[in-house]
């Protein structure tokens, strides 16, 4: 298995070829200001005494906060949003976040599973916190960019966005 | 308590409209991390994959309030989620969401119940469609 820089991303895919691995950390700031964004003031999300009385450890992440996150492995690679066209994710093991100041680190991989037809392409993601998959299933559809767009990008931006900010 | 499998086929009026909004994708991108990019920074921004979430969510929970369906929220968790997008949102959208239960079924002393949710525009564009896979836990008190 071999991992594939962005600059290769029109050029050479091969099913098994992993995109390179990410690590995102969440802490309680980061639930909060997702309960903001998405409208999702469920307590299991920010009360420890909420989440202990729905039979949960403490407070734990959205599964949409884990499954927005996980994605970002194909989106920033890509470098915009708008290839993913089939996102699908089981939430397996509830995601605890500790009240501490580093929070929960959640490791993303990928791996190239099938090409389609029309340049798409099929990637099985995992989501792990502390080795454990977080994720009973977890896929994305997407576009992959043209040969010649990305053959252009090769020379005009020969060090890509992505790996740069994981 | 057993689910009213009446409500299997079901499709609720749509919801909405819901306007987009270009502050309302940067602050959602923003709560998963992502920064300034040219996708976020244009005049129209393009939403992350997972913001139809924003509108099919309170879609999907209006419609499983119905107290006939039997429903307690408070026990439901989220069991799987997808999206199969014709086009990615943007912040000049405003959306319709129709929500439909599909199945009901009994899982232990759970209960699974799942929706498709079609987001499309006022216009009546197809956007995306969103199925959620929703668990009511049957232990807890």
């Amino acid at each position: 298995m071999t991992a594939v820089d962005q600059n290769e991303a029109g050029r050479r895919f091969a099913v098994g070829d992993s995109l390179p691995p990410r690590t995102f950390a969440l802490t309680r700031a980061d639930l909060v200001r997702y309960c903001g964004a998405s409208g999702d003031f469920n307590p299991i999300h920010w009360s420890d005494r909420q989440a202990r009385a729905a039979s949960l450890p403490g407070v734990i992440a959205h599964g949409m906060l884990t499954m927005g996150l996980a994605v970002r492995i194909v989106t920033d690679w890509l470098g915009a949003p708008s290839a993913v066209l089939d996102y699908e994710t089981r939430f397996a093991r509830p995601v605890v976040v500790p009240d501490d100041d580093r929070g929960v680190g959640i490791t993303v991989t990928a791996v190239l599973s099938e090409h389609l037809p029309r340049r798409r392409a099929r990637f099985d993601l995992t989501a792990r916190v502390g080795g454990e998959e977080v994720f009973g299933r977890c896929a994305v559809i997407a576009q992959l960019p043209d040969r010649a767009a990305s053959a252009s990008n090769v020379d005009s931006e020969p060090s890509a966005r992505v790996g740069d900010r994981t | 308590m057993a689910l009213n499998a009446a409500f299997v086929g079901r499709t609720f009026p749509p919801a909405g409209p819901y306007h987009v909004g270009i502050e309302k994708i940067r602050e959602f991108a923003a709560a998963l991390g992502y920064t300034s990019t040219d996708w976020l920074d244009g005049a129209d921004p393009i939403a992350p994959p997972t913001f139809p979430i924003v509108a099919t969510m309170p879609a999907t929970r209006r419609a499983l309030a119905d107290p006939e369906l039997g429903l307690d929220y408070r026990r439901v968790v989220h069991g799987a989620q997808r999206f199969v997008s014709s086009r990615p949102v943007r912040a000049s959208d405003v959306l319709m969401v129709a929500v439909t239960i599909e199945t009901i079924r009994p899982a232990g002393r759970h209960h699974i119940i799942t929706t498709r949710s079609e987001v499309t525009t006022v216009e009546g564009e197809h956007v995306c469609t969103a199925y959620s896979t929703l668990v009511e836990r049957g232990d807890v008190p």
